[in-house]
């Protein structure tokens, strides 16, 4: 019938022995990880996120150089002398009071110190001169301190510590949601233009997830050593090694445990996305989901100085990417607490995954309506 | 042999599949036939392991079928589907590697089935890029692009040009010529009748009539024969056991009561002079589905 013809009975061994699951796995992923890389939204988006990152700590540097004394404007000896001796004040010399109250109403100077008019009731023989409140910087400066003793000293600043949350959370929330919706389209693509079918008939379903989530895995966690990495660079280059040495053992739990509650995600991401057989649906299918990623973000910024809610939050398997590495950063986790969490988050990812890749397998061939999960659930 | 057997399958409280048992001999093309939604799609889903049944088996020589022999299985589902932002070449690569291929072979293969196809040219480009009836062969060449070992094609002919029909029929027999099980469903039922070797038919779930094509001709043949001549046949109105349907000079159709009947027409006509057509009516395919059908 034709050339090709060659032995009339066919083999009955196979000829290609069967890939192992890990293999199929591989190749899944690979194919993930190549058309995520060729996608021209993906590349420009991971540009921008990265310019952010190296353009904040480039930022956070210059500001911290080119700190500026606030200026006051000064009128007779006694006043010079005190600016002088208190030296977190830069004095502006002016000829009389009318010409540093008109300097302060110009606003070239924070406030002017000039002679008290009366020594009665004041230790001190200056008069401080503001423009509409009462400026506590320079006020600070002039008063009298008693000693201070703090029982629980902050091992961090107010100002960093919110910085780092806001850091964290919001690189926890973008990775998340953008490799979590990168992994629920690839799913509906593949459910939508129906190449699913044959691919169910040529892998394991389970190594279709595994292979799906492990290749977003690995971009979102590339993605992330990447921001990592810059940001170590950015703050050595700019000289903040201080804020590096701090911040180190943070970022490295911070990627452990991304690591793996990315793959719950993920899991979540592609077990919900596969209920649905339309991009159009994505969005509210994945939604459930979306709002686990968000809750830690908002958390965190809205509550970094609240110790209680960090302590829970660290251990909460969605919250914990945030959290413990918070709790590490500000010295109050003891050294087994990110065991702990890890192993609850572990746990937590394994069940995950479990329910996710029966909701998987259950949903893959049921186009047209949305899945309900008791449909998926029970198969 | 790949044996379906006993099969039943509902979806909720609809039977799709009644104990549907038929078998996909080695070397042949078996055709699968029935109207929409008979439950064509759904046993060729069961056979490749994508929907399980209710009750009843697939074996492979005996032997029920396991998800390693299934990946040797060739399979066109009915929904077809490719990635669309893929090059079609890289993505007949990747399938082929998916079922176990080296490297090695599934560029070779993926380079050899394009050009049979029509489609070497087209290598490079994205599917999405590719026209719907291009679209169509490139979804036949992921079919093959791992020399399976079975096949089972989902209305492999529907969609395609003429010419690519042409194409796909050969490429079809040549599977079968090496010995590989063919199983195909169409709707296209010329097509069938002139490719398959055994025949299918199912309506309502059930299996209808199943065997080699000729043999289901000849069973649903009826006793109606023609006879051509030189002279006028109204001679054979007389013949005893013969019903005359028409006559037309030298024409005529009629319907014996025995073979031994239309075989004394046959002789008589001979002795009154040449005989240029005998011959009993075969029912077309068609026929024979709506005979079966009802």
């Amino acid at each position: 019938m034709s050339a090709a013809s060659g032995n009339a009975t066919p083999t009955r061994y196979p000829r290609h022995p069967a890939p192992s699951l890990g293999q199929s796995v591989r190749l899944v992923a690979t194919r993930e990880i190549v058309a995520r890389l060729r996608s021209k939204a993906f590349l420009i988006s991971t540009g921008i996120l990265l310019l952010v990152s190296i353009g904040s700590v480039v930022a956070g540097g210059i500001a911290s150089q080119n700190q500026t004394l606030p200026k006051v404007a000064v009128v007779g000896s006694a006043a010079a002398q005190i600016v002088r001796q208190a030296g977190t004040l830069t004095a502006v010399e002016a000829d009389d009071v009318a010409a540093a109250e008109s300097l302060v109403r110009a606003g070239t100077v924070t406030a002017a110190i000039v002679p008290a008019e009366s020594q009665a009731g004041y230790p001190l023989p200056v008069r401080v001169i503001a423009l509409s409140g009462t400026p506590l910087e320079v006020v600070g400066v002039l008063s009298l301190r008693p000693e201070v003793t703090l029982l629980e000293p902050s091992k961090q600043g107010e100002g960093l510590v919110y910085l780092v949350a806001i850091g964290f959370g919001l690189v926890f929330f973008m990775s998340a949601i953008t490799f979590g919706s990168t992994i629920a389209q690839s799913v509906v693509e593949e459910k939508q233009t129906r190449v699913v079918e044959i691919l169910m008939t040529t892998i394991p379903v389970r190594a279709l997830l595994a292979g799906k989530v492990v290749g977003n895995s690995v971009m979102a966690f590339g993605q992330i050593v990447a921001i990592g990495l810059l940001v170590s660079i950015g703050m050595a280059v700019t000289g903040q090694h201080v804020l590096l040495g701090d911040i180190g053992p943070a970022l490295v739990w911070f990627a452990v445990f991304f690591a793996f509650g990315f793959v719950m995600l993920a899991s979540l991401f592609a077990a919900t996305a596969s209920m649905v057989s339309r991009q159009e649906d994505v969005g509210s299918a994945t939604s459930p989901v979306l709002v686990l990623v968000m809750i830690p973000y908002f958390l965190v910024i809205l509550f970094n100085d609240n110790p209680t809610v960090l302590a829970i939050m660290s251990y909460i398997p969605f919250s914990a990417p945030v959290g413990m590495p918070m709790r590490i950063f500000l010295g109050t986790a003891a050294w087994w607490e990110p065991l702990l969490s890890l192993a609850i988050l572990l746990a937590s990812t394994a069940l995950v995954i479990l329910i996710g890749s029966r909701i998987y397998a259950n949903s893959l061939l049921r186009m047209g309506a949305r899945v309900t999960f008791r449909e998926a659930l029970q198969g | 042999m790949l044996s379906i057997e006993h099969v039943d399958k509902r979806f909720g409280t609809r039977q799709v599949l009644t104990d549907v048992s038929f078998d996909i001999a080695d070397g042949r093309l078996t055709g699968f036939v029935g109207a929409n939604g008979a439950g064509k799609t759904t046993a060729m889903r069961i056979i490749l392991g994508v929907l399980s049944s209710d009750s009843g088996v697939v074996r492979l020589d005996g032997v029920p079928l396991t998800a390693d022999d299934r990946r040797r299985f060739g399979y066109m589902p009915e929904e077809r589907g490719l990635y669309p932002k893929m090059k079609i070449g890289e993505q007949l690569v990747y399938l082929a590697r998916l079922h176990g291929l080296p490297p090695a072979s599934a560029r070779r293969n993926t380079a050899e089935l394009l050009e049979r196809l029509g489609l070497g040219e087209r290598s490079g480009d994205l599917v999405e890029s590719l026209s719907l009836g291009n679209q169509q062969r490139a979804q036949i060449a992921a079919a093959l692009v791992h020399d399976p070992e079975f096949l089972v094609l989902d209305e492999p002919f529907s969609g395609l040009d003429p010419l690519a029909v042409e194409v796909v029929m050969g490429v079809l027999g040549s599977y079968a010529a090496r010995g590989v099980p063919v199983l195909f469903s169409s709707h296209q039922l010329d097509i069938v009748e002139r490719l398959c070797d055994d025949l299918v038919i199912i309506a309502g779930g059930e299996i209808r009539a199943n065997g080699p094509r000729d043999e289901l001709r000849e069973r649903h043949s009826s006793p109606r024969f023609e006879i051509r001549t030189g002279d006028d046949v109204g001679w054979v109105r007389t013949v005893p056991g013969i019903d005359v349907l028409e006559v037309n000079g030298g024409f005529a159709v009629f319907e014996a009561q025995t073979d031994a009947a239309s075989q004394h027409v046959l002789r008589l006509a001979l002795e009154r002079g040449p005989v240029s057509a005998f011959s009993q009516q075969r029912p077309s395919l068609a026929t024979i589905f709506k005979e079966v059908v009802q």
